[in-house]
């Protein structure tokens, strides 16, 4: 089992749900974050002020899934999420200790596979 | 705005060349009235975006107010109000030539207060046209598209309605705005939004509207000011002016009734931006009839308006038309409806100028029918061609990455809802301006 972060840009959020959906990928969490990646800063100005955003919005996406699913989420995360330019984001593969469903007390693959 | 009527008012005054200050005094407060209504439109129209594009629809709005202004002082009021033939005004009273504290010819109020209070309702109509191309529409070629549009489409319909035009020559009435404000404003938001095209999420994606209340907000604001829109469109204090107000109180109280029920019918529930488009609605019904329809006719008006509306708007979705803010359905065709019932409903004891269908008079419908053909043929043309020479010279709306990043960092470079975290201050002092990588936000 393993935890697959997605970071992703906001607006290729939806492509990515679309292409998990197709992967069958069913468990997921998404939660708004801001980040820096190495991107280009860009610059606002408000009044007189002015400001280098350091950080961007990001979409990030957290899916536990057991050893058979974890290539297919990542290519979804890149499929989804990929523009060609800096700032599409990044996967992080994580290794996963233990997984219990809180309403049957299912514990690891079970439960980190949808129950029917 | 109907010079008959005014006429009519001023006569039974028996003050037709001198100003009164009473209807000065109202006409003043009703101008700023009307002007509130292009920001209440900002901030009904920018709660139905989404949030990356809250400033950029809002700001639309703010351009009316600088672009048409200053192209209706220049050229677009003279268009609008000399005298010239059928089709357009005459140069005149172009740059406020000849607009002073004389009173404008059948009113009692100041040529001047006349100016402005006809500038406040071509700005709004500016705006509203907007509502089309948000999302997508580069802010420079919009601009150019608020300035030119103004003129074209604006000043020359406004001169059909009230300026002396073959429309108010025939005969037909419009209190306060039916043919170029509601009509001019949806048939045009058609016509651009085919020409714009479609945003790229659309039809792909749920786009929703990003904050309820702001839209529930502009919909009372925009009510406040139609109060003075109709209510000052008599041009007086008097009987029509009464009349108008009283009927905007009226009209959308209907309308929104009805919209509820219809809601209830087809979803079970009564929605809230539901609510608030049918405020709007009904204020555009009563705009073109408010002085010339009795209260009752006019609750009448308002329930009935609500039905062709609705079902464009639930009907417009389902077509590749991306006309994003439903301009066409809560203005044109509210618009085109309120001038068709003025054939049937007008009743002289009420307004002293002409009776409708019911009372007898089926001349007046022809009249109506024949602005409800010809202003939207005119709008949706003139729009469309307009937008197709700016969009010869320039690019009217910019790539999918812009507007996948949002219309308000790429035109603005600001956000509705800036955090400041992890912001940096610029300052030259600092020294880190020069060493800036900066590039286009990715």
């Amino acid at each position: 089992m393993k935890l697959v972060i997605g970071i992703v840009r906001p607006d290729k959020a939806n492509d990515v749900l679309e292409a998990l959906y197709r992967a069958e990928v069913r468990g997921v969490s998404l939660s708004r974050v801001q980040g820096h990646g190495g991107e280009l800063d860009r610059v606002e100005t408000y009044r007189g002020t002015t400001v280098k955003m350091g950080l961007a919005e990001k979409a990030r996406f957290e899916i536990a899934v057991s050893e058979e699913f974890i290539q297919p989420t990542i290519d979804a995360l890149c499929e989804g999420g990929r523009t060609g330019e800096v700032g599409d984001g990044k996967i992080f593969v994580v290794p996963l200790e233990r997984v219990i469903r809180i309403r049957t007390g299912e514990t690891d693959d079970s439960a980190v596979t949808p129950s029917t | 705005m109907t010079g008959f009527v005014t006429l009519a008012d001023s006569l039974t005054l028996g003050a037709a060349s001198t100003v009164n200050t009473g209807d000065t005094a109202w006409m003043l407060a009703a101008t700023a009235m009307v002007l509130l209504m292009t920001p209440a439109l900002g901030l009904f129209y920018a709660g139905l975006v989404r949030s990356k594009n809250t400033l950029n629809t809002f700001m639309m709005c703010v351009a009316a107010l600088a672009v048409a202004t200053v192209m209706w002082a220049l050229v677009g009021y003279s268009i609008a109000f000399d005298e010239g033939n059928g089709l357009i005004g005459g140069l005149g009273h172009a740059f406020l030539n000849d607009v002073t504290f004389e009173p404008r010819d059948g009113t009692t109020i100041p040529h001047l207060l006349f100016f402005a209070f006809q500038a406040t309702f071509c700005i709004l109509t500016v705006a509203l046209v907007s509502g089309a191309v948000v999302e997508r529409m580069r802010f420079g070629p919009f601009l150019i598209f608020a300035a030119l549009w103004s003129v074209l489409v604006y000043a020359v319909m406004a001169h059909w309605a009230f300026g002396g035009g073959w429309l108010q020559e025939k005969g037909t009435l419009d209190f306060a705005g039916g043919i170029p404000v509601e009509m001019g404003s949806g048939f045009s938001a058609l016509a651009a939004a085919l020409v714009v095209g479609a945003r790229k999420d659309y039809g792909r994606q749920a786009l929703l509207p990003h904050n309820a209340v702001y839209v529930l907000v502009g919909a009372g604001l925009l009510w406040f000011g139609w109060f003075g829109f109709n209510g000052g469109s008599g041009f007086s204090a008097g009987n029509s002016g009464v009349l108008a107000f009283t009927n905007t109180l009226l009209t959308p109280a209907c309308t929104l009734a009805v919209w509820f029920l219809l809601d209830l019918v087809r979803g079970r529930q009564v929605t809230a931006i539901g609510a608030a488009t049918a405020i709007i609605v009904g204020c555009v019904a009563i705009t073109p009839a408010g002085g010339f329809i009795s209260p009752g006719w006019a609750m009448v008006l308002g329930a009935l308006a609500a039905l062709p509306s609705y079902a464009v708007i639930v009907l417009r979705p389902r077509t590749g038309v991306d006309e994003t803010l439903d301009v066409l359905a809560a203005h044109g065709v509210a618009g085109f409806f309120g001038i068709l019932f003025i054939g049937f409903f007008a009743q002289l004891s009420w307004n002293g100028v002409s009776d409708g269908l019911v009372y007898g008079n089926a001349s007046q419908l022809g009249w109506q029918a024949l602005a409800a053909v010809a202003a939207p043929a005119y709008a949706f043309g003139m729009t469309f061609v307009l937008l197709r020479v700016i969009g010869a010279f320039t690019q009217l709306r910019g790539s999918e990455h812009e507007e996948a990043v949002g219309m308000d960092i790429i035109h603005h470079g600001e956000e509705a809802y800036a955090s400041g975290e992890g912001a940096i201050l610029i300052t030259p002092e600092a020294g880190i301006e020069e060493e800036l990588a900066v590039a286009e936000p990715r």
